[in-house]
C-alpha cells in the first residue's frame, strides 16, 4: 500500500480500532482530556449514550455488559474517582468492559488541560482486596490503533473491566502519521453459553473464566452478583466456594492478562531505560541521541502495567542502572516495580506540569 | 409454589411488608403471563436485596442506590417484552435519586419498586430522605426535623410513565400488574414500617395514619404514552459502526520541498477566537506537504473562547518521539494574552527569533526581536496565519505557497484576504 499521510490526533486512532474491533456502545461523560475521545465516538460508535454522571456512565455500561454489548467509556481521575466502587462491582460480576483512563494534572480537578502520569499506584490498589485489575498502557500513536483491540479482547476473555491507560498529550496532539502502516483490525467476537441448563455464571469448569450470558438470554436464567457469591451467583457470607469464587478473580487476571511491551536492548549496554505512556517518546529520542553518541543502551517500553509482567524484573536484573522515567513527582512505576525501597542502582526521572525531556533521561544514563 | 419462585420461605423479619411486595410481585407476574426467563429482577443494598435467591428470574444484586442506573443499562439494551424490575430501598432511593430520575426522564422501560420504610433498615435505623417530619430513628430519637421527599411527585415531574404509591399491606398486585405492563418507567412506592427499628422508635403507630398525617398521599398517577428510550427496536436489528471511516482523511501528498535538516520548533501565542490553532495546523499540513514529520498541540484556558491560545509545532526531518518544546527556535506572539502567557518563557530565551506584534510593548529576551504589524495588516482574524507567513518568507523553513495552498480544504478558504499574502516586494 502506499502511504497515506495525514494529521491526527490519538483520540482518533483510538476510537476507529474501538469500533473495529467490536465494541458497539459509548458511554460518555466529557472531561478533558478524554472529551475528543467521546466527541469521535459519538460520530462513529454503533451507539453513543451521554451520561448524566461518571457513576451513571459505568453502571449503564455494567448493565449493557450484562446484557450483552461491548462498552466503552473514557475519562480523566475527577470521572473515574466516581467509578471506581462501579468498577469494583464490575469485577465482582465478570462483566466486560473497557474504560480509557487519560490522565491530567492533579491532585483533585488540577489543570483539566495539562497532562500528567499521575494515576497508576490508584490503579494498583482499585479492587479492593489487592485483587489485580489488568492495565495496559498506549506508548505512542501505533499504540493507540493496537491496544484497543488487545483490551477489548481481553475484557471479553477474562469476563472483567480493562483500564487502557493513556495522557492528554498522548491522545490530544496531532502529528505527522502514515495510516498505511496500520495492521487490519481482527474484530472480538463475544461467545455466549449455550450448553445444558442449569447455568451457573461463575463456575468456570475446568478454567479460570466462566462461559458468559446474557441477563435476559431465553436460553437460561442468569444471576449477577457484586456481593461475595458461589458459584450459581447466589449471595454468601464467607463460605469456601464463595471464596474460591473471589481468589479466582485475581487468579484469571494474573494468568491471562496479556502481556505486551516493547524491548530494544543493545550489545553492551549496561544501562537499560524504562518507560510508558507520554515518557515512551522522550525515552525512545533518549536512547536515540544517546547512541549516536556512541554510549550503548537498551530500553523497555510497558505496555502491560498490571499485573506486572515478571518479565520485566528479568530484564531489569540484567543491568547495572535502570533509568526509569515519568511524568510524576514519585517515580510511580518504579514504586510498583519496588515498593517505597527504591535499589540504589534504580535512578528516577520525574517532572510535574510538564514532560520529561529527553535531556534529563540522558543526562541520568550518563551520570556518574 | 409459584414458577417465579424457588423456594416459599422469604428471607425477612415476622411482619415486614417486604413480605407483601414479593407477594405482590409474584402474583402480579402470573397474571401478566411471562417466563421468569422474561423477567430481570434488579436488587439494591438492604434488607429487600437478599431476595435475590427465592426469585426463579434472572437477578442482578448491585451497588448501593445504583441498581435504577444498572437495570437502565440492562432494559434501555434489550427487546421489547422482557420485564426488568427493580427492588430498591428508600435509603436507595435516596443515594440514588438522580439515577431514578433519569430514568424517568428517558422513559426507559422499567419498574421499579421503592421499598420505603422510612429508615436505614440494615444499618440500624438511621433516617433517610424519605424519612417524614416527626418520625422517630435510631439518631433522631425526638423526631425527624425535616420533612421527606414526595418521590412519586418528583418522578411523575421527571417524566415517569406511571406512578403510585401503596400501603404495604395485603394484597396490591393489581398495582404492579399495571406498572409492569406500562411501556416505559413505571414506578410505586410501597410504605412501610420496619418491625425491627420504626416499630421500636414509634411505638403503636400505624402505617396508615402515619402516611395521611405526613402527607403520604396514596394513588395511581399516569399520563399519556410518550416515547420509550431503547437502543434497538430488535435484537435482529445491525450493530455495524456509524458514518464515515475516522480514518478517511484525505492524505496530505508532497508536493513541496524543505531544507530543513533537523528540528526547528514554533510556538505561536496569541487571543482565543483568532485562529491561532487554526493557523498552526495550517502550518503543520504545510510542512507534512513539504515532506516533513510534524506535532502539533495546543494549550489554552479551560473557558475556550477567551484568554490566550497558544499553539507548539514541531517540524522535523526525522521521525518525532518526543513533542515537547524546550527551547523554540521560533515564538510568535500576536496579541497581549499571547504575550501574557508566553511571557516567562520570552526572557528565558537565549537564542532563536521572537516575532512580535507592532502593538506590544517589547519585551526582556535574549533572542533575536523582529517587530510585524500582523494585526493591522491583515486584521486580528487573520493576524496568526498571516504572521506564520511572514515567518516563512523570512526563514524559507518552508514554502510560503505550501501554507497558502494547505489553507484550502479549511473554512478559511473562500475567506482569507488573498491580497494581504502577497510575495514580499510585489
Amino acid at each position: 500500500m502506499d502511504t497515506h499521510r495525514v494529521l491526527l490526533d490519538g483520540s482518533r486512532l483510538v476510537v476507529e480500532s474501538c469500533v473495529r474491533a467490536g465494541a458497539n456502545v459509548y458511554v460518555g461523560y466529557p472531561i478533558t482530556p478524554a472529551s475528543l475521545i467521546f466527541s469521535y465516538a459519538s460520530r462513529r460508535f454503533p451507539i453513543a449514550l451521554p451520561a448524566p454522571d461518571e457513576i451513571t456512565a459505568l453502571q449503564w455500561m455494567a448493565g449493557l455488559s450484562a446484557a450483552g454489548y461491548l462498552p466503552v467509556t473514557a475519562t480523566s481521575f475527577p470521572g473515574f474517582a466516581l467509578m471506581v466502587e462501579s468498577i469494583n462491582m464490575a469485577y465482582m460480576m465478570e462483566l466486560p468492559m473497557l474504560i480509557i483512563l487519560v490522565q491530567r494534572l492533579g491532585p483533585s480537578t488540577g489543570t483539566a488541560t495539562a497532562g500528567a502520569q499521575g494515576d497508576l499506584l490508584l490503579l494498583d490498589g482499585l479492587i479492593s482486596g489487592g485483587y489485580p485489575l489488568p492495565v495496559l498502557c498506549i506508548s505512542d500513536l501505533k499504540d493507540c490503533w493496537l491496544l484497543p483491540p488487545v483490551a477489548l479482547r481481553a475484557a471479553v476473555e477474562m469476563r472483567t473491566p480493562v483500564v487502557l491507560l493513556s495522557s492528554k498529550e498522548m491522545v490530544m496532539t496531532q502529528a505527522s502519521f502514515d495510516l498505511s502502516q496500520l495492521p487490519e483490525i481482527e474484530p472480538v467476537r463475544q461467545a455466549f453459553y449455550h450448553g445444558p441448563g442449569p447455568y451457573r455464571p461463575y463456575d468456570p469448569g475446568d478454567g479460570l473464566v466462566p462461559p458468559f450470558l446474557p441477563v435476559g438470554s431465553d436460553h437460561d436464567v442468569v444471576r449477577l452478583n457484586a456481593s461475595t457469591h458461589d458459584r450459581s451467583g447466589l449471595l454468601q457470607h464467607t463460605s469456601e466456594e464463595a471464596m474460591a469464587n473471589t481468589r479466582r478473580l485475581g487468579e484469571k487476571v494474573e494468568a491471562l492478562t496479556p502481556v505486551l511491551y516493547h524491548l530494544d536492548e543493545q550489545e553492551g549496554a549496561r544501562t537499560l531505560v524504562v518507560s510508558y505512556d507520554i515518557t515512551s517518546g522522550a525515552a525512545r529520542e533518549a536512547v536515540k541521541m544517546l547512541r549516536a553518541q556512541g554510549v550503548p543502551v537498551s530500553l523497555l517500553l510497558a505496555r502491560t502495567l498490571l499485573p506486572v509482567p515478571a518479565i520485566y524484573y528479568e530484564v531489569i536484573d540484567r543491568y547495572s542502572r535502570v533509568v526509569i522515567a515519568e511524568e510524576n513527582a514519585q517515580g510511580q512505576f518504579a514504586r510498583l516495580l519496588f515498593g517505597r525501597r527504591i535499589p540504589p542502582n534504580i535512578r528516577l526521572v520525574g517532572a510535574v506540569g510538564r514532560m520529561v525531556r529527553p535531556e534529563e533521561i540522558a543526562r541520568e544514563v550518563l551520570a556518574p | 409454589m409459584s414458577i417465579f419462585l424457588t423456594q416459599p420461605e422469604l428471607p425477612f423479619c415476622k411482619g415486614c411488608g417486604h413480605h407483601h411486595v414479593v407477594r405482590s410481585t409474584v402474583k402480579a407476574l402470573e397474571a401478566i403471563g411471562v417466563r421468569p426467563a422474561d423477567v430481570i429482577l434488579v436488587t439494591d443494598i438492604g434488607c429487600h436485596g437478599i431476595v435475590d435467591g427465592n426469585f426463579a428470574t434472572h437477578t442482578v444484586h448491585g451497588l448501593h442506590g445504583r441498581s435504577v442506573a444498572m437495570a437502565a443499562g440492562i432494559a434501555m439494551g434489550l427487546p421489547p417484552g422482557k420485564k426488568v424490575i427493580v427492588y430498591i430501598g428508600d435509603g436507595g432511593a435516596t443515594i440514588g435519586l438522580q439515577h431514578i430520575l433519569e430514568a424517568a426522564r428517558m422513559n426507559v422501560d422499567l419498574t421499579v419498586v421503592v421499598h420505603n420504610n422510612m429508615l436505614y433498615g440494615m444499618t440500624g435505623g438511621q433516617p433517610s430522605s424519605l424519612t417524614p417530619r416527626g418520625f422517630r430513628t435510631a439518631i433522631t430519637p425526638d423526631g425527624s426535623p425535616l420533612p421527606h421527599h414526595d418521590l412519586c411527585r418528583l418522578v411523575y415531574e421527571a417524566g415517569a410513565s406511571y406512578v403510585a404509591r401503596v400501603l404495604g399491606v395485603g394484597d396490591f398486585s393489581e398495582v404492579l400488574r399495571q406498572a409492569m405492563e406500562i411501556e416505559g418507567f413505571a414506578l410505586v412506592e410501597v410504605l412501610e414500617l420496619c418491625t425491627s427499628y420504626g416499630v421500636k422508635w414509634n411505638p403503636g403507630l400505624r402505617l396508615k395514619a402515619l402516611a395521611e398525617e405526613t402527607g403520604y398521599t396514596l394513588g395511581v398517577w399516569t399520563r399519556s404514552p410518550r416515547p420509550v428510550f431503547r437502543l434497538r427496536a430488535g435484537a435482529e436489528e445491525p450493530l455495524g459502526p456509524r458514518g464515515a471511516g475516522l480514518l478517511d482523511l484525505p492524505p496530505v501528498e508532497v508536493r513541496f520541498s524543505s531544507l530543513l535538516e533537523g528540528r526547528w520548533a514554533l510556538i505561536l501565542s496569541g487571543s482565543a477566537g483568532e485562529g491561532v490553532q487554526q493557523a498552526a495546523e495550517i502550518l503543520a499540513r504545510a510542512a507534512m506537504a513539504a515532506g516533513l514529520h510534524v506535532t502539533k498541540k495546543g494549550s489554552y484556558p479551560v473557558t475556550v473562547g477567551v484568554g490566550f491560545s497558544t499553539a507548539e509545532v514541531i517540524l522535523s526531518r526525522s521521525p518525532i518521539f518526543y513533542h515537547g518544546v524546550h527551547e523554540p527556535d521560533a515564538v510568535v506572539i500576536t496579541s497581549m494574552d499571547g504575550l501574557r502567557n508566553q511571557q516567562g518563557r520570552i526572557r528565558e530565551m537565549q537564542r532563536g527569533i521572537l516575532w512580535l506584534d507592532a502593538s506590544l510593548p517589547v519585551p526582556e529576551t535574549g533572542a533575536e526581536v523582529r517587530i510585524r504589524d500582523f494585526r493591522g495588516h491583515a486584521g486580528a482574524r487573520y493576524a496568526a496565519l498571516y504572521a506564520l507567513w511572514m515567518v516563512l518568507q523570512e526563514t524559507g523553513i518552508l514554502p510560503p505557497e505550501a501554507l497558502l495552498e494547505a489553507v484550502q480544504g479549511t473554512p478559511l478558504a473562500d475567506r482569507i484576504p488573498r491580497e494581504r499574502f502577497a510575495p514580499r516586494g510585489s
